[in-house]
C-alpha cells in the first residue's frame, strides 16, 4: 500500500529556496577567498580574482531579494510560542533523535535559524553596500567604511555557521531534503517531527 | 613583478614567508616642511616619471591644484593659513604615502602579492594582482589610496622603487630646488633632520620636531614639522596615526574565531551523524515506537 505524501513547500517555494542556495553557496566561496588570504585561491573559481569582487555584491542583491520573499512566506510561522520552550530545553533529547513538544511547521531550532538568517542578512545588505566599489563606497566616510567591511565579515561567518548547522540538519533527518527537492514529506515524517503542522494539515483535508 | 634586486620584507595575504634571503638597508625620504617653498616641481617630477597626468583642475581659491590625491596625482602639495603667535604662517606640506613600518593598506589587502613591503621599507602595490575592492582605502590611516576610476585598481606613491632599486633617488627628491625633500638610509635622514630641528629651535621654533610615528612603526617618509607638537596643523596631519583597531579587529582575532567556529560546526555535524546517526522515521514506525 503506497502512503499518500503530504505536500510542504510548492514549486515556486522550492525553486525560491534553491535561488537563495545557490547565491549563498557563490558568496560563501568568494567571501572565505577574501576573508582567509590560504583561502583566496577560491576566487579563482570565478574566472579571475577581480571578477568574483566585481560579481559578489551584485550576486548578494540577488539573494537579499529572494530571501525578502521567503521572508514574507514564512515569517509568520517562525514567531517563539510556548511549545518551542519545550523544544529547546529538550535539546539533548532532540539530538539524540527524540522530538519533544508539540512543534507547528517550524520547530525552535528551525525558528532560530529564520531569525538568524534574517538578521544576518539584514547586517550583510547594509554593510555590504557600504563597502561596494566603485559604486557606493566613495559616499561615505573611511571609518564607517571600517566598520562595515568587520561587520560584513562577522556577520557572513555567523551566517555560514549558521548554514553548515541547517544543511547538516537537513542530511541528519532522513525525509527532510525531499521535501525541498519534490515538496512532499511521508506521513510519519510529518507526525514525528511537526506534529501540531501535522493535524492542521490534515484537519484542513 | 617584484623587482628582483629588491628584496621583500612583507608580502598581502601571504600567510608564508616572503623571499627574504638578502638584508639591505632601511631608505627613507625626508620632507622639510619647513624649506619648502609650495612649488610643485615634486608634483611634476612625479607625473613626468611616472607618466601620469591628472586632470587640469580649476583654482578653488587656495594654491592647491589638484585638491586631492588621485590615481593619477600620488603627491600634492596641501597649503595651510595659519596664525601662530599673531603672525600668519602658511604652512605647505607635500601628501603622499609614509611608507609605513606596519602598512595598514598591506594589512588590510586580501589579494597575494597586491601589496609588497620591500626590506628597503618602501611599500608597493602591483596592481597587475589588486582586485579593485578598497580593502586599502579602509587600512591606512593616513588616507591615501586612490582607487582608479579606468581600471578600478588602488594607485599611490611607489616612493620610485624603480629609481630606487637602480641607486637613484625617488623623482620628487631629484628635482626639489630647495634642498627641502632628501634621500637616503632612514639613520641619515634622521641625522639630517636633528641638524636641522636644533637649527628651527634656535630660530624660536621650540616646537620644531621630526615627524616619524611611532603608532604605525615610524614611517619612511617624514617630515620636519615647525609645530612638530600640532601636526594636525598641516592639513589635518594625524598626531598619533595606528591601524584602525576596527581593521586590526577584523584582520586579525576574527579569522581564528571564524575558523574555529566554521571548523566546530563542521566537525561537530561529522562526528554527531557517526556516533548517533540518522534520523529515519520509517524505521521507527516499523518497530512500532511511533
Amino acid at each position: 500500500m503506497k502512503e499518500k505524501l503530504i505536500q510542504r513547500y510548492t514549486a515556486a517555494e522550492r525553486a525560491n529556496h534553491w535561488v537563495v542556495a545557490g547565491c549563498f553557496l557563490l558568496l560563501a566561496i568568494s567571501g572565505l577567498g577574501f576573508f582567509f588570504p590560504a583561502f583566496f585561491w577560491l576566487t579563482d573559481l570565478f574566472g579571475t580574482p577581480q571578477l568574483a569582487r566585481i560579481l559578489h555584491p551584485f550576486v548578494g542583491v540577488v539573494m537579499v531579494l529572494a530571501f525578502v520573499r521567503q521572508f514574507f512566506r514564512y515569517w509568520r510561522h517562525n514567531l517563539i510560542d510556548k511549545e518551542d520552550v519545550v523544544w529547546m530545553k529538550s535539546l539533548r533529547e532532540v539530538l539524540k533523535g527524540n522530538e519533544a513538544g508539540d512543534t507547528g511547521r517550524y520547530n525552535a531550532g528551525q525558528k532560530g535559524m529564520f531569525w538568524l538568517m534574517t538578521g544576518c542578512l539584514v547586517l550583510l545588505l547594509c554593510s555590504g553596500v557600504i563597502a561596494w566599489r566603485p559604486y557606493f563606497a566613495i559616499h561615505f566616510p573611511i571609518p564607517v567604511i571600517r566598520l562595515a567591511l568587520l561587520v560584513h565579515s562577522a556577520s557572513a561567518v555567523a551566517l555560514i555557521v549558521g548554514i553548515i548547522v541547517h544543511v547538516y540538519a537537513a542530511l541528519w533527518i532522513k525525509g527532510t531534503i525531499r521535501a525541498m527537492v519534490e515538496g512532499v514529506v511521508s506521513h510519519a515524517w510529518a507526525r514525528k517531527h511537526h506534529p501540531r503542522w501535522y493535524r492542521d494539515v490534515i484537519g484542513k483535508r | 613583478m617584484a623587482l628582483q634586486s629588491l628584496d621583500v620584507l612583507r608580502r598581502s595575504a601571504s600567510p608564508t614567508a616572503a623571499p627574504e634571503a638578502r638584508t639591505p638597508g632601511e631608505v627613507a625620504k625626508l620632507i622639510d616642511v619647513t624649506t619648502c617653498i609650495g612649488c610643485k616641481a615634486c608634483q611634476v617630477a612625479c607625473s613626468e616619471w611616472n607618466d601620469l597626468r591628472a586632470e587640469v583642475g580649476t583654482c578653488v581659491g587656495v594654491y592647491d591644484n589638484p585638491t586631492d590625491l588621485s590615481s593619477e596625482a600620488w603627491t600634492v602639495m596641501r597649503f595651510s593659513e595659519v596664525e601662530e603667535n599673531g603672525k600668519l604662517e602658511w604652512l605647505i606640506r607635500k601628501d603622499g604615502c609614509m611608507h609605513c613600518v606596519d602598512p595598514g593598506c598591506l594589512k588590510a589587502c586580501p589579494s597575494p602579492g597586491a601589496i609588497i613591503q620591500y626590506k628597503n621599507g618602501i611599500v608597493d602595490f602591483h596592481q597587475e594582482n589588486c582586485i579593485g575592492c578598497g580593502y586599502c582605502v579602509s587600512g591606512c590611516p593616513f588616507d591615501i589610496p586612490r582607487i582608479s576610476p579606468r581600471d578600478n585598481k588602488a594607485y599611490k606613491c611607489s616612493l620610485c622603487s624603480d629609481r630606487v632599486a637602480v641607486g637613484q633617488e625617488p623623482a620628487c627628491v631629484k628635482t626639489c630646488p630647495t634642498g627641502a625633500i632628501q634621500f637616503g638610509s632612514k639613520e641619515a635622514m634622521i641625522e639630517a633632520a636633528a641638524v636641522r630641528v636644533t637649527d628651527l629651535k634656535s630660530r624660536g621654533f621650540d616646537q620644531a620636531g621630526l615627524y616619524d610615528p611611532q603608532g604605525v612603526g615610524g614611517t619612511h617618509v617624514m617630515y620636519v614639522l615647525h609645530h612638530a607638537d600640532r601636526p594636525a596643523l598641516y592639513a589635518n596631519l594625524p598626531k598619533d596615526p595606528v591601524i584602525s583597531p576596527t581593521v586590526r579587529l577584523w584582520k586579525g582575532l576574527l579569522k581564528p574565531i571564524a575558523a574555529f567556529g566554521i571548523a566546530a560546526a563542521v566537525l561537530a555535524g561529522f562526528f554527531h551523524y557517526v556516533t548517533v546517526g540518522p534520523s529515519r522515521v520509517e524505521d521507527e514506525e516499523k518497530e512500532g515506537t511511533l
